[in-house]
């Protein structure tokens, strides 16, 4: 069993990596690029038997108090077989 | 008085602190991020540097450090709390400070001399700043640039809780004086009982003639004329 949590900086917060990034692949050619975010994948193994719901809550705080910082970041978490 | 310099694996401006405080005729020691006292302390630096080699985010990892804890309950107390550069981002992941700092908005390092505006003179951070003058302290970092939301930002203009913000050699707080993208020039603040403040430039790296500015020990001298009023007032 795997968490998956994706991290991503709000909206309101100065992205000058994800600028950069849609820049460049504006220079390579891509169109259509409206907008490009960057943030963080993380990904953490759990044990077998682990419950799946209890890891949920669990992950979510540690989600919320250390992975991500609630000031900057938005984050999504998902737990997959 | 007496100050504890908390020192993290890369923390690399614990010693400049020790030697800041010690030049200015004070003590100081180095409390290791696993201790979970404080000692004698009268108050407390986090140092600049790169603690945990900023993984995940610069202080996300250091907030957690049990020395971290000792420093929450000091500030609770009432204990005075200065943090400098990667200082100030572990106090403002630990909740001490609001806000927190991202990337500058240009991705790129600054190690410079800058120019402060102290909008804020009656805190133990900023009594001994003269008044008329623009501060000159350089900066080092890469994630400098101040951001917190619009209500964090109205409470803090609300209750003179921005201590320093970017300006120009003459004192003029522009744009082109930012350099790192700073929401409202910010370059340090205070907590709401002023006894908590942290700054991305260092005074600690500006307290001697050979370094180019003596201008960061008015924000040490400040610290210590409220302690020693302190000691006065509880010796009355």
């Amino acid at each position: 069993m795997k968490a998956k949590i994706v991290i991503t900086p709000k909206k309101a917060v100065l992205d000058p990596q994800g600028k950069t990034v849609q820049t460049a692949l504006e220079h390579m050619g891509y169109a259509g690029v409206a907008a490009v975010h960057v943030g963080k994948y993380i990904e953490i193994d759990l044990q077998p038997g682990t419950d799946k719901a209890a890891a949920t809550t669990a992950l979510n705080e540690a989600a919320h108090k250390f992975l991500s910082n609630p000031v900057i970041e938005d984050y999504r978490l998902e737990i997959v077989d | 008085m007496h100050f504890a310099v908390l020192q993290f694996p890369a923390s690399n401006c614990d010693q400049d602190c020790v030697h800041a405080i010690r030049s200015l005729g004070h003590t100081s020691e180095l409390v290791w991020h696993k201790d979970t006292a404080l000692g004698q302390a009268d108050a407390v630096i986090v140092p600049g540097g790169f603690s945990y080699g900023d993984y995940l985010r610069c202080g996300a990892i250091a907030r957690f450090s049990p020395v971290m804890q000792a420093v929450q309950q000091f500030a609770k107390d009432g204990g005075l709390v200065l943090g400098v550069c990667n200082g100030f981002q572990i106090l403002c992941e630990a909740g001490l400070l609001p806000g927190a700092l991202v990337r500058n908005r240009d991705l790129q390092f600054h190690c410079e001399q800058v120019f402060l505006k102290t909008d804020n003179f009656a805190t133990p951070f900023t009594s001994a700043i003269p008044r008329d003058q623009a501060l000159k302290i350089p900066i080092a970092h890469g994630e400098g640039c101040y951001f917190a939301d619009a209500g964090t930002l109205a409470k803090l203009q609300a209750n003179g809780q921005i201590l320093w913000r970017y300006c120009d050699a003459g004192g003029a707080v522009t744009e082109a004086a930012n350099p790192n993208g700073s929401l409202l020039n910010i370059a340090g603040i205070a907590n709401e009982r002023f006894n908590v403040a942290g700054l991305m430039p260092h005074p600690d790296r500006s307290c001697e003639s050979i370094l180019g500015s003596t201008d960061g020990k008015f924000i040490f001298e400040s610290m210590i004329a409220a302690l020693q009023q302190r000691g006065a007032a509880e010796a009355a």
